[in-house]
Order: C-alpha cells, then structure tokens, then sequence
C-alpha cells in the first residue's frame, strides 16, 4: 500500500480517526458517523479512488450498533482503504454521500431495505429490494430476523417517476419478457419515437442470497456462490474462495492458480460470444447470430469435456481447484485453434456489414463523465473511457504472471462494446495458451482445515466486470457475505445510455450492456 | 455418440409425438420466476445451430397466449409469484407446466425463505420434473417428450380434450 497516501489522509483527518487497522491490502479506517461523507468525498475526489462497495454489517450483539462500510479501490496501488462508521439502532441513520459520489444510490437503499438504517437526504429515498407490499419496519440482514420467515403482503403502491407534457406517453415492459431473458420491469416515457426518460425497476429475482450465506457451512457456499449469477460462476466462487484463502492466511498452490486463470478465461469466452450473438440477433443480422451461438455452444461443449460442467461449475474450492485439467491441454488447444480461426471471420463479417454497422455506430451513448459517476465497470465502462481491469489493477490467480492488454476506448457506443469483448475474445484465447503452456507442477489444492475469525475482500474480473466480496467469518461459519455482482453498478447506467435513442434500439443497448438481473437482484 | 446424434435420435422421437398430438407445432413459453441465469442459459442453447429445436417442430413464443406449454425455471421469488400466476392464466387450455431446474424443481439451494418460495408446484401445477442444474439441453428435450407423454394418457383417459 502506498505509504504516502495514507499520510495525506492521517494529516488531513488525524484526529478524527478512531481506529485504524491493515491486514494485507486492506486499510480499515473507522471514523465518527459524521466524518464520513467529508472522508468519503475526500478520498474520492482527491485519489481518484472509485467507491466499489458499500454495505452495512449488524454488530449489535457484539458491539452493540450496526456498522457501515464504504469501500474504495486505489487502482495503481493495487490497495482498498475502508471507512468504517457506527450506527447505533436508537438513532439508526446516517448521512447520504449520493450527492458527492452518485455510486453510492443503490447501496445506500439496499442498506435501507435489509438493515432499516436511513441514509439521511438521499434523493431517491424510495424502496429498492422489498417491494411495496413488504411490511414496515421488517429488515432481512438483520441478526434477529430468521430467514424462513414470511412476512405478510400488504398494501402499498411504488411510485414511478412520472414525465407529463403534450404529447408524452408510457409504455411498461416486463416483468415477463417477450424473449428468454430474465424479468424485470422497464418504464419508458417517450415523445414520438425517441426515450426521453427510462425508468428501470428490478429485484424480481431477489432471492434472500446474503442471507442465506449465513446458514450454509463453508463447504456449501461456494455452490452457493456459483448460483448468483449463473452465467458468472467461475468469477463469483473465485472471489469468494479467495476471500476465504485471505482470511485462513494459505497460498494457493501455483498449479491451481493457473488452472483458475484457464476458468474465467473460458467464461469470458462463452459470456462474450453470448452477447456478441445477442447483439447480431437484435440487429436482425441473423447469420451472425446463428454463427456466434454456434461457437459459444461449442466453448460450452468444451467447458463440459473439461471440467464436466457446461457452466464450469463445482471446479473451485477454498484452497484452490477440486480437479485436474492438465491432461486436457491437447483438447483445449485444438479446440481453440478452431476457434479462434472462425471467430475472425465472424468478426470481420460483423464489422463489415453495413446494416450492423448503421444500428450499433452511436447508439446507447455513455459519457465518460457518466460511466465514472455511476461506477460502470468491465466491458461497458472500458468502452467509456473507464481504464479499468481487476486482472491488471488487483492481480489474483496467476494474472501477474501471464501476458494480456486491457482494451479501451472512448466512444461509449454499442459499437465500442462490441469491439472491446472482440477484442477482449482474443487476449482470453492468449491467456489460456500461456496458462496452459506454462502450467506449474504441483498440488491444486492447499488443504484449510479451519478458518480463523476475520474479515477480508475477494474479488476477480468476471465477464461483466469486477466482481467483489466481502466475507467475514465467525467460528467456521459465515457472520456476513457482501456480494457485489458487475450489474449492480452498471443497471443504472443503461437509464442514461438510451436517452434521444428509438424505442426499437433498446434491445440492442441492454444486449451490449449484457446486465445480469439474478446478481444485480440476488 | 456426439452430442448431435443424440440430439438427432431424440428430436425425431419428439417430432412424432408433436406431430400425433399437436398436429405439427408445440408452442413454449419460458417464464425465469427467479432463476439465476443458467438455466436460460440452457433454454437460449436450444436454439442455436447444434440443438435447433424448431426442426422438430418446438417453438419458443412470445407470449403466453400463444403457449401449450410453459417451461418454468428458478425458484418462486416472492417477488415473482404474482407475474407467474399471471403468466400461467393467461395460457389457453389445455396446457402444460414443465419445471426445468433443481431450484424450479423443490427450491433447489436457494430453499424456502423469506425471498424464495421453493418449487413451481407449490404455486401451479407441474406436470413433469426436469432435474439438474442447469440440465443440459439434452435433457430438456427429452422432459419435454415426457410431458408430452402425459398428455397423451390425460387424452386416453378422457380428462382434457386435444
Ligand atoms: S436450477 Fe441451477 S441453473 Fe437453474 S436456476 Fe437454479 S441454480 Fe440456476
């Protein structure tokens, strides 16, 4: 950790903070409830250090308040410092900081929702999680509410944004979807044919997973994991799992690391070819398509010779990798060199077809100033100017070690997304050549037998962008996991992303945007 | 034998069941009642050049209303649960529910809690099971040709008219 930011924060605020703790890359900073927003805009603003999370923990049994946790990344350094407030439950609220750092909206509502601790002049202060017939004053993160509760329906409307003037109407989608995609309602105000405003409302899916974590053994909630969003899983359960290695204090043997490089990468692979299929379908470009899902099926196929599992799934563990998939270089390679060789051509197709190029150039503009406000992360922010890659700016697995670019453009168009997972298609094929060419000998997997009380981030690259956890383990047993999936922060993103676009070219942008609604809603 | 040529056998055994049953087309509808994405995963896989199930006469449609059978993944989320009531109404009788998934299925890991329901035939009625998580698309064939089956012995016996 870069010493010398940590003396300008000390000097600036010396006197105000009441504890400070490191433990590895991780600097926790507790501070007076009040302090946080002056910290929080300083440490923002000044560092150029993007809030990545953000949460709240019950520690009324022990500590006797409830505490929140602001997270924020320092990049170059390759560090997170953490500002750590209390909140006690007499006066359970805390100011806002949306109006410096507008990452932090949903964060704060979620707290609101699960914790019923009230993020003092937020702009939005509406319900997020818990629809509008969940009883008041009833809060799922807390210690004292049993997860097989069922709290009774009540009556109560959620009120929309509304848009008036002449000539402006409605139109409501979802939750159910025309297409198999997942559900999630979508409000769209439009005057003639452009948007001027998209009002999204999600959480449909929400399925209690944080809660959940904290009745699974350590075994179980990897699998748990792999399921918050399904299509994510080698990124979900590597975060997790290093979460877990951090705080056991092990070192995952080098064979394993590299075989979990081998993972993501495969992912990204089926995930990307998956949107680029999407993309082609939507434009109407149904021989790209057909040709895109073809190859995405037959990564899929490869996934399962491998590993057994179309989806990659129950290959991580604490501790490493359950299997060995050393003797299956020879069949990734060739498949690859298939790949990779029908991939080009796909591409250029793609690129060089005029009616493709007329729909995705300047479609679903997202600014740069946008992107860095709402914290858009993987493919969609690197399209908008967001430089940003946990593989590069967080090593883990054996990244360090390997050769791979970050792609990065500025135009922030569909077209620009499209272009960095093509481009991001071949650095992954790179990868899995080296990791594969390069893979150490050794054990894959450093046995845990138990796991110490303590805390600590995990967090990798998935296909959509960073993926984070926080996990906090009390003995052997899970207190509090917080998941922050990549759509949690790039939802928001596609409300922007459409304004003066046509209603038809929705699809098209929420394909390009590939937002996950199972890890955005867990 | 490749994945293609099981696909190939089982497609032709479920296109003459549609064929005797439906005349020429089952319509599908999917409905995500919380799933985790995986499972659509599987069900966007049915279409792609390898599985194509519309040359066996399967189609996935657009709406309810134009359904025979809906094919049901994910949990119930209590989040959910209205807009699947909604969505099972709103299909034409007779018709067919087809759970796909482990969580669809009993509520898979993701259990009975406060967010989740459990299982689909806890809000409507299934007729066929289809486990794994997510199942292959195989799989997913080859439950459909179940449910299939179920509706022919429904018509033997008299209990719906085809
Ligand atoms: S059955 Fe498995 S793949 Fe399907 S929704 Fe449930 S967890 Fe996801």
């Amino acid at each position: 950790m870069n010493i010398e930011n940590i003396d300008m924060i000390r000097k600036e605020f010396k006197s105000l903070i009441l504890n400070e703790t490191v433990s590895h890359n991780e600097l926790y900073l507790t501070v007076k409830k009040d302090v946080a927003v002056k910290l929080c805009d300083y440490i923002y603003h000044h560092f150029d250090a993007p809030l990545i999370s953000m949460f709240a923990t019950d520690e009324r049994k022990i500590e006797g308040s409830f505490k929140v946790h602001y997270v924020f990344s320092f990049d170059r350094e390759d560090a997170f410092i953490i500002i750590k407030i209390d909140v006690d439950e007499k006066s359970p609220y805390f100011k806002s900081i949306t109006h410096r750092i507008p990452a932090a909206s949903w964060y704060e509502r979620e707290i609101q929702d699960m914790f019923g601790l009230v993020p003092q002049g937020h702009p939005d202060p509406r319900r997020l999680i818990n629809f509008e017939d969940w009883p008041d004053g009833v809060y799922p993160l807390r210690k004292d509410f049993d997860i097989s509760t069922k709290p009774p329906r009540v009556k109560g409307e959620y009120a929309y944004r509304r848009v008036e003037g002449e000539g402006v109407y409605e139109i409501p989608v979802g939750p159910v979807h025309a297409g198999v995609i997942e559900p999630g309602h979508f409000r769209f105000s439009v005057a003639g044919e452009p948007i001027i405003n998209l009002e999204i409302r999600h959480f449909y899916t929400h399925k209690g997973v944080e809660k959940l974590f904290e009745r699974l053994s350590l075994d179980k909630a990897v699998f748990l994991a792999e399921r918050i969003s399904g299509d994510n899983s080698v990124a979900h359960a590597v975060a997790f799992c290093q979460a877990l290695e951090k705080i056991a204090g092990v070192d995952v043997p080098l064979r394993a690391r590299y075989t979990r490089v081998i993972l993501c990468e495969l992912e990204r692979l089926y995930n990307h070819l998956g949107d680029i299929a999407g993309i082609a379908t939507d434009v109407a470009y149904g021989f790209g398509a057909a040709h895109a899902n073809k190859l995405k099926e037959e990564i899929l196929q490869l996934n399962e010779r491998v590993t057994g599992s179309r989806m990659l799934r129950g290959m991580n563990a604490a501790g490493g990798v359950r299997r060995d998939i050393g003797d299956k270089k020879d069949e990734i390679l060739l498949t690859l060199a298939r790949f990779q060789r029908d991939f080009r051509e796909l591409i250029e197709l793609i690129f060089s077809t005029s009616s493709v190029m007329d729909r995705i150039e300047t479609t679903g503009h997202i600014y740069t100033d946008t992107a860095k406000g709402l914290h858009v992360v993987g493919p969609a922010g690197r399209a908008s100017g967001m430089d940003r890659d946990t593989r590069r700016d967080h090593p883990y697995a054996a990244y360090d070690e390997l050769n791979f670019k970050v792609p990065a453009m500025k135009s922030g168009d569909v077209f620009a997304r499209t272009k960095i997972r093509s481009d991001e298609v071949a650095e992954s094929i790179g990868l899995i050549e080296q990791a594969l060419w390069s893979l150490p000998e050794g054990d894959i997997r450093a046995e845990i037998r138990k796991i110490p009380d303590g805390y600590a981030l995990g967090y990798s690259e998935a296909p959509r962008g960073e993926v984070i956890y926080w996990v906090n383990i009390k003995e052997n047993r899970i207190e509090r996991c917080k998941v922050r999936d990549p759509s949690f922060c790039n939802w928001l993103a596609i409300e922007y992303a459409v304004l003066d676009n046509i209603v038809p070219d929705f699809p098209i942008i929420n394909k390009s945007l590939s937002l996950s609604y199972s890890g955005n809603d867990m | 034998m490749t994945v293609e040529d099981e696909i190939e056998i089982m497609g032709q055994r479920l296109n003459d069941r549609i064929n005797k049953i439906f005349g020429r087309s089952l319509h599908i509808r999917e409905v995500d009642a919380g799933s985790c994405n995986a499972c659509e995963v599987e069900v966007t896989a049915l279409s792609n050049p390898v599985y194509d199930i519309e040359r066996f006469g399967l189609h996935i449609v657009a709406s309810p209303r134009h359904a025979d059978m809906l094919l049901v993944t994910g949990p119930v989320t209590r989040n959910m649960e209205l807009a699947l009531l909604k969505t099972y109404n709103a299909v034409p009788s007779p018709k067919l529910v087809a759970a796909m998934g482990s969580c669809a299925c009993n509520g898979g890991i993701f259990g009975d809690t406060y967010a989740s329901g459990g299982g689909v035939d806890r809000f409507i009625p299934v007729d066929v099971y289809i486990p794994g998580c997510p199942p292959r698309p195989g799989a997913v064939i080859f439950g459909i040709m179940v449910a299939l089956d179920k509706l022919e012995q429904k018509i033997r016996k008299k209990e719906v008219r085809a």
